[in-house]
């Protein structure tokens, strides 16, 4: 083809690429102009890009990448970039760490940084088991009412917050174990039919076989009132719940009862003073707090 | 003009022209690939990554089987806002032992590469079986018979095995024991020689204290179901690399 002559295309003047199907040309049209200046410019645009930022791998054995001259670092930038917003909260954040809770109640811009703080951290990490607005669910208790299973203070919803329940890594965590009657052999089925009578009753249910309540009342005393108290008021030092008001963590149906009678429940929440800085932590617990029913 | 002007070769046969293709794009496929299987930077050395206990792998197999990658990614990226909601960003060592990895690139559902340890077993067991109980404006589709379903290894040691051989460092004695330490793991009624084997086995390749969590991770001890893997293998994500040996200005570890 190096041999192919200038063959001008009549009406348009334009040179052909020489190559003819059924007697139709190719006209051979220069790229238009602009379009090859922008690839031309995407060209130098890439060896600048990779002198600037770490882009060319090295050859095996000789290491890693160039590094660029630009020192880019999408790591380092986030690293940045999260001190920088932990900054810009700083003057409120370390008065926050170093204000007592009881101080921070009675400060009303602090507390309402710490609302404004509590609630979005709320909303991600802790609506997800308590509910928006703490509602509550079955099997997870209800923050927005008056009623604790540890402790409804501000320093205490604080220690429950950063060391969890139940969560066995944490040395200071909330710690007890109510014992599975049924499943571990402690009580036989119908004592535990009796024992759920007596609850039942104490809680103000109307229809309560009697009979088997007075039977269970001995077996309550001599089994759970270590915990429960006498009447099944309950203890907040091992996290026992009131029995007699009309508050159910796990429902209040006979078969709920006789459920955590039998299996016991022994529910978890992780500690989050690891996840969590102690601003957060601190403003979760003022947030809490103030849902409804803090003490 | 010598070898430009011999294209008509090229044009003229098609084989030769699909094979000329098969090159041209190969080499933008090399030079962007190979590289990543020799550079030392490639992964990050990190403190505390481990191999996946047999549990874990057989939680994984569910995780995979159910498609929760088509929901869910495993990937914090290195942006803000997803280190401010989610923890650290995740590193290359982090999914080293995932074949395939769960990177992910859909978020109908939040990411779950460190949801390990942020919520309790009973969260995750009661979530998994009915989502909207716990979080009404969810649209997560129940996953109820995880629960009922016992869970079926009887081919987790060759799990493990394929594993070893695409590069997970399994020994042998792990391999042996993939069933033992599967039940240990989960079985509050093994015994504790047995548990204890599984943690040291899995804690000597972690070179870190406290990454094998052995309880009844379903609340129901007297069944292996396919909730107790799976539960495992989520609580396990994202707790094996300890971050307070991690520097983020290393050059080796900067992207």
């Amino acid at each position: 083809m190096s041999d192919h002559n200038k063959d001008i295309d009549q009406p348009t003047g334009v040179e052909t690429t020489g190559h003819e199907w059924d007697g139709i040309k190719e006209l051979n049209n220069p790229l238009p102009r602009w379009w090859l200046y922008i690839w031309y410019a995407t060209i130098a645009f890439s060896l600048v890009y990779m002198v600037i930022m770490p882009a060319i791998p090295a050859l095996p054995g000789l290491g890693t990448n160039t590094r660029g001259i630009g020192g880019h670092s999408d790591r380092v930038n986030v690293a940045n970039e999260v001190e920088a917003l932990r900054s810009a909260r700083a003057e409120e954040g370390s008065m926050l760490v170093n204000a007592s809770l009881s101080e921070i109640q009675t400060d009303r811009s602090l507390q309402q940084f710490a609302m404004a703080a509590g609630e979005s951290a709320f909303g991600d990490n802790c609506a997800t088991c308590h509910g928006a607005g703490g509602r509550g669910a079955k099997g997870y208790p209800t923050l927005a009412d008056d009623v604790w299973l540890w402790s409804g203070t501000l320093d205490g919803i604080e220690q429950t917050i950063r060391h969890g329940i139940r969560h066995e890594e944490d040395p200071e965590t909330r710690f007890s174990a109510m014992p599975a009657f049924g499943r571990d052999g402690l009580l036989t089925t119908s004592q535990i039919d009796d024992v759920v009578s007596h609850v039942l009753l104490i809680s103000g249910h109307d229809e309560v076989d009697e009979d088997a309540a007075a039977r269970g009342a001995d077996i309550f005393a001599a089994q759970c009132a270590t915990c429960h108290g006498d009447e099944g008021k309950g203890d907040r030092s091992v996290g026992a719940p009131n029995l007699t008001d009309q508050n159910w963590q796990f429902g209040s149906e006979y078969r709920d009862i006789y459920n955590t009678v039998y299996n016991a429940r022994n529910a978890h929440m992780p500690a989050w003073g690891e996840r969590l800085d102690d601003a957060t932590i601190k403003s979760l617990a003022v947030y809490v707090h103030s849902l409804g029913g803090g003490e | 003009m010598g070898l430009l002007n011999n294209h008509g070769v090229l044009e003229r046969h098609s084989l030769i022209l699909t094979i000329a293709i098969l090159i041209t794009v190969s080499i933008g496929g090399i030079i962007q690939m190979a590289p990543l299987f020799y550079m030392e930077n490639t992964i990050e050395k990190v403190e505390g990554m481990r191999p996946y206990t047999p549990l874990e792998v057989a939680g994984r197999n569910i995780y995979l089987r159910e498609g929760c990658y088509v929901c869910h990614s495993q990937m914090v990226r290195p942006l803000r806002d997803e280190v401010e909601r989610y923890g650290h960003y995740s590193l290359a060592a982090e999914s080293m032992y995932d074949h395939p990895f769960q990177w992910g690139s859909k978020r109908t559902g939040p990411d779950l590469a460190r949801v390990g340890g942020k919520y309790s077993d009973e969260w995750h067991v009661d979530h998994l079986i009915d989502p909207r109980a716990l979080v009404p404006e969810s649209i997560m589709p129940p996953y109820a018979f995880l629960a009922e379903k016992s869970l079926d290894y009887d081919n987790i040691e060759a799990d493990l095995k394929a594993l070893r051989m695409v590069g997970v460092p399994y020994t042998d004695e792990m391999i042996e024991n993939a069933k033992a330490d599967l039940v240990a793991q989960v079985d509050p009624e093994a015994y504790f020689d047995e548990q204890d084997a599984l943690t040291a086995r899995y804690t000597e390749a972690s070179g870190r204290e406290g990454t094998v969590q052995i309880r009844d991770f379903d609340l129901d001890p007297d069944r292996i179901t396919e909730m107790d893997a799976l539960v495992a293998y989520l609580q396990m994500t994202g707790t094996l690399v300890d971050f307070s040996t991690y520097e983020a200005e290393d050059l080796m570890n900067r992207r």
